[in-house]
């Protein structure tokens, strides 16, 4: 480690760095260059992190601050390997957010693993809660465990799980911002979004923008995996290409066929290396970085089937509270591995499953059985329920689920038409 | 006005469907449907009848921008 002052350049996050001292900076003026660097939320929703700051900077309540490191997506490992990497530039982000919004308390939410007593520096949380007992932060902070639960690190499921209840998402009339930890104001960031602005910090707003693009400034962590050579966790500056993408994880381990953007809430695009990855460069697609998780599908692979099996995962992760949710996700899942033809066993993409090193761990390989039929009005059913769920719920996940298997039927439309036929384009057998 | 749905509250009775059907309907679990951004004028003393019936107490009539 070189204990070096000089901005880091190329990797930021990802680098063997020890940073000089946090520069004293007022609530102001962190809000201001929050603002200056346009740092959005590296959760996945991508909202800008400083509108969230004023928002529970001016509520003039005693706030609570939370670093989220729940990261309940079985494909994400960026906020597991930040944690791993650079704990000192979580914990400095969020003593800069506490600052920011004047909060008394401060938590750190992050997977449950292992983080009991005495068995702390062992856990996913351990490096942030070792160095957290070594340093004299001004705000405290208290550690809460997370459990491995696709919406558990949804923001008001955060809140709920760190005021003691279950963590599972809340009703948005009531914004967090305004009521959410003891009805305190409560700011949820995640951890990448707590670590860049640590960075922001000591090396200034045009320092951060000198990394992405004017409209998407700076750099995020990407999880690639699927059909790659070397998956992992990658740092890249917003609209870099799919091919360096690709390349820098060591290149695709077959051809592909598509690549899914954005994590199982996110889209499908297909595997043109030019194709950069923003917010502007995917919204045609229907999809978005999110937070950060690329996964490569070859072209042995069905993209319906696979979607099928991610979508009834998803089903059943509802947190089983909404209507549309608990009755929508499962009959849209159904309705979907129906169209692709083969039962889809549940929860096959879960932990291990679509990461495995060096190919797609989902392919079930060539099927000998025979070809049947779908019923040709299968596709518009999933289209119709997934169009009958979106913005009726709690939280996202009945739309995220939705904008899946829409990209799904957009970006894997011929072989829609095939499946219709009683044929798969990938060479698997339909049934 | 619209309405608001706390889905996490709600449990599809239906009552609302049935005070307001040029506003809300059900889908094919019972959950309502609510058509449309906001409750015209003529319909907010059906739409408040709607909120106050609700047995689950998951139905709010809000201003058109929260």
């Amino acid at each position: 480690m070189n204990g070096i002052a000089a901005p880091p350049t190329g990797r930021r996050l990802l680098t063997e760095r020890t940073e000089a001292a946090l520069p004293a900076l007022d609530p102001g003026q962190i809000i201001a260059i929050a603002r200056e660097a346009g740092l959005t939320g590296r959760g996945g929703a991508g909202f800008p992190l400083w509108r969230k700051l004023a928002a529970v900077a001016t509520s003039g309540r005693p706030a609570v601050v939370i670093a989220n490191a729940a990261e309940g997506e079985p494909a994400s490992h960026k906020d597991k390997t930040l944690l791993a990497a650079r704990p000192d530039l979580i914990l400095d982000g969020l003593q800069l957010v506490a600052r920011a919004v004047g909060a008394r308390r401060a938590y750190f939410y992050g997977p449950a693993a292992g983080m009991t007593a005495g068995s702390a520096a062992s856990s996913a949380a351990g490096p942030a809660t070792a160095l957290a007992e070594r340093r004299d932060d001004p705000v405290p902070v208290t550690f809460r465990a997370a459990p491995a639960a696709f919406v558990a690190g949804e923001e008001s499921a955060v809140a709920a799980a760190v005021a003691g209840g279950p963590a599972v998402p809340r009703d948005k009339l009531v914004r967090i911002t305004d009521s959410g930890v003891g009805r305190a104001p409560t700011l949820v960031q995640n951890v990448e979004t707590l670590a860049h602005l640590a960075l922001i910090a000591r090396y200034g707003p045009a320092w951060f923008r000198s990394a992405g693009t004017p409209a998407e400034p700076g750099t995020f962590l990407a999880t690639v995996s699927g059909s790659v050579t070397a998956p992992g966790v990658f740092e890249f500056p917003y609209a870099v290409s799919l091919g360096h993408l690709l390349a820098t994880a060591g290149g695709p381990s077959a051809p592909l066929q598509a690549v899914l953007v954005g994590g199982f809430h996110g889209g499908w695009i297909p595997p043109d290396p030019g194709l950069r990855i923003s917010r502007e460069a995917l919204a045609p697609f229907g999809a978005s970085p999110g937070a950060g998780v690329v996964i490569a599908l070859p072209a042995h692979a069905c993209g319906l089937r696979e979607t099928a099996r991610i979508a009834s995962y998803l089903a059943a992760e509802s947190a089983g509270q909404c209507g549309p949710c608990i009755n929508g996700l499962p009959r849209m899942a159904a309705t979907l591995t129906e169209l692709a033809g083969t039962p889809a066993p549940a929860r096959s993409v879960a932990p291990g499953g679509s990461t495995a090193p060096g190919g797609w761990a989902g392919t079930s390989g060539p099927g000998r059985a025979r070809a049947g039929r779908a019923r040709p009005g299968l596709a518009a059913e999933v289209e119709r329920l997934a169009r009958l769920v979106t913005g009726r719920g709690a939280c996202r996940h009945p739309d995220g689920t939705a904008r899946l298997l829409l990209s799904a039927l957009r970006a894997f439309d011929d072989d829609v038409r095939a499946h219709l036929q009683g044929r798969c384009l990938s060479g698997e057998a339909v049934r | 006005m619209r309405l608001h749905v706390d889905w996490t509250a709600c449990d599809g009775r239906g009552l609302c469907a049935e005070l307001l059907p040029e506003v809300i309907g059900e889908d094919e679990w019972g959950y309502p449907v609510v058509r449309g951004d906001g409750v015209p004028e003529k319909l907010a003393p059906a739409a408040r009848q709607a909120v106050d019936r609700c047995p689950a107490l998951a139905l709010r009539l809000v201003p058109a921008t929260k």
